[in-house]
């Protein structure tokens, strides 16, 4: 606040005591809005102005029509379930660590260590996770041989395949775990101690000091994340496509074959495709910010 | 038996001895401070009485029942805490009804309670707001309703006021002690100011190092202090090195000139060097009256502080500040002026030389 | 008190074991090639591959020129909103959050639907601008980071005093920036660095779909026609990711020495 305040009054001085510097101010973002338009706004609202076009250019609703196939629908839904199931695990399992690491008690170097991994692991994704998933718990990964020699448990008669959406969900956490930690461990810094002390000191348990106090605190980043992790399963197609090949039906998966050409030839379907996929993602953002405004009252 | 009783209680961190012989007996209703610089264990021992701390060794009591081990939730204690840590994401009644609420009180009870509550603070109007729309002493009064909301048995603050600025501190202080009186609560108010403690409480307990120094009321301790620590901490107080010449007379010889007192000197041997201690308002400047002491120096130092003259008077190796109230009349003698002064035998205190720390 | 650790320490367990058994698993596997004996002939054969030198090679290329891309769009962009437009910021802030939620396979695609040899800026249509095309998408999915990454940067050096101050010596704007919150960012602006480095090293979909030689192709061409190398590969790919962030630790930890020591 203090920060804005002073900075307007300045801007203000500033605007007054030199006009020549305001083009140059200009001059200084100017370049970041060109390019962001031309590479990151412009591609993505065209692809959505072409999801209602012919190829010749006219109106038309035929395409998003056209996405109402059993392949697509069942595309959608596997990568909705996978998103979801990999974001709210992630979020969980991200939740306690991050928790063990802020508040366990636990040995100094714990947290700093936990923080680096993380960093590493959150960035580990793409085609060498997907490998290194396969040498785990692929047919012969070591888990898989190691699980049927010493417990005689055969994995894959279990119905379990890394290729499948449950691999799929196990693999994702592994970026998703760490990126939850990373964006949780600033937020439970956050919770101060007097809080837990002030509720315990006032009758209440641990379990009514979460529900009451920390975890409405906590609400709004835990969400915001949820829904980021949501987005990064639903935009990934590395892992999958290395892990599975064309084999898994995601949406990721069926818009790269599309624009590779392998399967349908028809780019306007491709954009109804793409189309699907902003819609999605901004409806989980668009979600959080409702969400987020009315648990806002009380933040600054 | 004493309401709050605390006997016997050490606390180590490692190696770290932060309070040791901690012996208090509250009484019902008493206002209790605990007085002492920064790092003497106040805020330790507080924490222990609210079970945030585990006393190393002793016990603590509440009502005759030993809860040294009990947990904060089971102790039906209130606190203020000094950064009020009021929960953000509720509004002021939330806030204050949250102890209510926790022990599953009926809405019926909250709601009415809360009000009280409000009506108490005066600040029945912001009952809806949030804590982040509130002033820091707004906020303070909150976390003392919510504090006293649940009827506590014994109320802690620690250092409640000193977040605020001085205006405030000083209204809210009465508001506190008003407040204490009416509900006939049992306190203990850290604080390491002493005008704070000596203003409000009918007992302060003066720390150092871990240690009790001192316990008593605030006219005992200002004007009596029994130790150098004390004498030091509380007021400013001239300490003097005094060599004793008739232990049974009080008789003493300071810088050479002859001063009497009527404290005890407890045994000391003639020869034997003491701390003797004067306040600066005890002392006055000109000749001693009957029975009492007068001493002759030179002026080292005049100060203006507004309506007192602040003047050190050297006498030797010793020397005497003392305070005179400023008046247009009286013209204050100037550096290097020799001049008298004089105070009572009773006002020469002789304190406890154990001086290790 | 004993028991309240017992969660916390079963957490950093199980977050262990999951985060430990595949690095091993995959390790393990690289070692299996020469059948009954662990070796390290999988490493060989990928170092002996002249595509994986070439693709590693381009991809190296590509990430430093997308870092100083990034730099320079970024840096003058988030120094200007601090310091003079404070009102953009949510805007910019906004701009720099989209590539975060949309995703990247949809943003190369409207490349490929804008900027196909044949449209008004034909950029798909040479080898090279392909190439400048690559750089852009990256600065693109490296934005979130970078921006963050230098404004948090920003926030910690006084940039209001700095500038007053080389101001006041009659600096221009150009040698403000450069020459004296350049510098004082430096830290900021290399892990932001190290961070697109670890994103783009491996990236495959962009390139893929652009039809470059590089490394995350590679790759995935490597996983799909061979068994022990891409386990090889994915131990070199963690390791250099590994590399980035410590670089970053290492850099980080030299920012909150350098701005504690003011206080
Ligand atoms: N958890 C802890 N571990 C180790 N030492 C501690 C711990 N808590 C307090 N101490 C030490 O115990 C001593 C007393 O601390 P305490 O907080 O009781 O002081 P205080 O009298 O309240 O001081 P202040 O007026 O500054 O609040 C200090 O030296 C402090 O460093
Ligand atoms: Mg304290």
């Amino acid at each position: 606040m203090v920060e804005n305040v002073s900075a307007a009054t300045m801007d203000d001085h500033a605007a007054a005591a030199s006009r020549k510097r305001l083009p140059l101010s200009w001059l200084g973002v100017v370049p970041f809005f060109a390019f962001a338009l031309l590479f990151l706004i412009w591609p993505t609202l065209d692809l959505m102005i072409g999801a209602f076009q012919t190829p010749t250019g006219e109106f038309t609703l035929q395409n998003i029509a056209n996405l109402n196939q059993d392949s697509i629908i069942s595309a959608y839904k596997i990568s909705i379930q996978v998103s979801v199931a990999s974001a709210v695990l992630g979020a969980v399992f991200g939740f306690f660590l991050a928790h063990a690491a802020v508040m366990g008690n636990l040995p100094g170097w714990m947290r700093p260590t936990l923080t680096t991994f993380s960093g590493v692991a959150s960035n580990f994704a793409g085609v060498p996770l997907a490998f290194a998933f396969i040498a785990t718990l692929g047919r012969t990964g070591l888990v898989t041989t190691l699980l049927y020699s010493f417990f005689g448990i055969n994995l894959y008669s279990t119905g379990f395949n890394i290729l499948s959406f449950w691999g799929l969900t196990i693999t994702y956490l592994y970026f998703q775990i760490p990126l939850m930690v990373l964006i949780l461990m600033p937020a439970l810094d956050g919770l101060k101690k007097e809080w837990r002390e002030a509720a315990a000191i006032l009758g209440a348990t641990k379990v009514q000091f979460w529900t009451h106090v920390a975890f409405p605190v906590l609400w709004p980043s835990l969400l915001g994340a949820t829904m980021l992790l949501f987005a990064n399963a639903f935009g990934a197609i590395a892992t999958a496509y290395a892990l599975t090949g064309s084999s898994l039906n995601i949406v990721p998966i069926l818009l790269y074959a599309q624009i590779r050409g392998d399967v349908l030839h028809d780019p306007n379907l491709g954009y109804a495709l793409a189309l699907g996929m902003i819609v999605i993602t901004a409806l989980s953002n668009i979600t959080y910010i409702w969400l987020r405004a009315r648990s806002d009252r009380w933040l600054r | 038996m004493a309401f709050l009783d605390i006997s016997s209680v050490r606390k180590v961190y490692g190696q770290n001895v932060v309070v040791q012989d901690f012996n208090l007996a509250v009484e019902r209703g008493e206002f209790v401070s605990f007085l002492g610089p920064s790092g003497c264990g106040k805020t330790t021992t507080l924490r222990m009485v609210a079970g945030f701390e585990q006393p190393t060794a002793g016990t603590i009591r509440i009502g005759g029942k030993d809860v040294t081990y009990l947990p904060p939730n089971q102790r039906n204690i209130g606190m203020v805490f000094q950064a009020y840590a009021l929960f953000p994401n509720m509004t002021v009644a939330d806030n204050i009804g949250f102890g209510l609420k926790v022990a599953k009180k009926p809405a019926a009870e909250i709601g009415p309670r809360v009000k009280e509550m409000l009506e108490l603070i005066k600040l029945p109007h912001l009952a809806d707001r949030y804590p982040y729309q509130l002033s820091g002493g707004q906020q303070q009064r909150v976390a003392l309703a919510r504090a006293i909301a649940n009827k506590p048995q014994v109320l802690l603050l620690d250092e409640p006021l000193s977040a605020l600025d001085a205006k405030i501190r000083v209204s809210l202080r009465e508001e506190i002690r008003t407040l204490q009186k009416a509900l006939g609560i049992t306190t203990i108010f850290v604080t390491h100011d002493q005008e704070e403690a000596l203003s409000m409480s009918d007992r302060i307990v003066v720390m150092s190092e871990g240690r009790m120094e001192q316990v008593g009321d605030p006219f005992d301790i200002y004007n009596y202090p029994k130790t150098r620590f004390v004498a030091g901490f509380v007021g400013t107080l001239n300490t003097l090195k005094a060599r004793v010449l008739d232990p049974g007379a009080g008789k003493l010889s300071i810088d050479g000139q002859e001063a009497v007192t009527s404290r005890p000197l407890n045994g000391s041997p003639a020869d034997s060097i003491r701390t003797v201690a004067l306040r600066p308002e005890a002392v006055a400047l000109g000749e001693r009256v009957n029975g009492g002491n007068g001493l002759s120096g030179t002026i080292e130092e005049v100060g203006f502080l507004g309506s007192v003259v602040r003047i050190k008077v050297r006498l030797g190796e010793n020397a005497i500040s003392l305070d005179t109230f400023n008046s247009s009349s009286v013209t204050p003698p100037k550096r290097g002026d020799t001049v008298s002064i004089a105070f009572t035998r009773d006002d020469l205190l002789v304190l406890e030389d154990n001086d290790a720390h | 008190m004993k028991s309240e650790r017992f969660g916390p320490w079963l957490a950093m367990v199980l977050g262990t074991l999951y985060f430990v058994v595949p690095l091993i698993a995959t390790f393990e596997f690289s070692l299996r090639k020469r059948r009954g004996v662990y070796s390290f002939d999988a490493y060989a054969s990928v170092f002996s591959d002249s595509r994986f030198i070439e693709s590693f090679g381009y991809s190296t290329f590509i990430a430093l020129l997308t870092i100083v891309v990034g730099v320079l769009l970024v840096v003058p962009t988030a120094y200007v909103i601090r310091l003079r437009m404070p009102r953009m910021r949510p805007i910019v802030e906004f701009i720099t959050l989209l590539p975060l939620v949309i995703p990247a396979i949809v943003i190369v695609f409207g490349y490929l639907r804008l900027y196909n040899s044949s449209s008004f800026l034909p950029l798909t249509g040479t080898a090279r601008s392909t190439d400048l095309l690559l750089v852009f998408a990256y600065v693109v999915l490296a934005m979130p980071y970078m921006y963050r990454a230098v404004d948090t940067g920003l926030r910690a050096i006084d940039v209001k005093t700095l500038t007053e101050a080389a101001e006041s010596l009659g600096a221009s704007w150009w040698t403000i920036l450069f020459k004296v919150i350049l510098p004082n960012v430096r830290v900021a602006v290399l892990s932001g660095a190290f961070l697109t480095f670890a994103i783009v090293i491996g990236e495959f979909t962009i390139a893929s779909l652009l039809n470059r030689p590089a490394f995350g192709p590679y790759l995935q061409l490597v996983g799909a026609n061979s068994a022990y190398e891409p386990s090889a590969l994915a131990v070199i790919a963690f390791v250099v990711t590994w590399a980035c962030m410590g670089l970053i630790q290492l850099f980080g930890s030299g920012i909150r020495g350098s701005s504690a020591a003011p206080r």
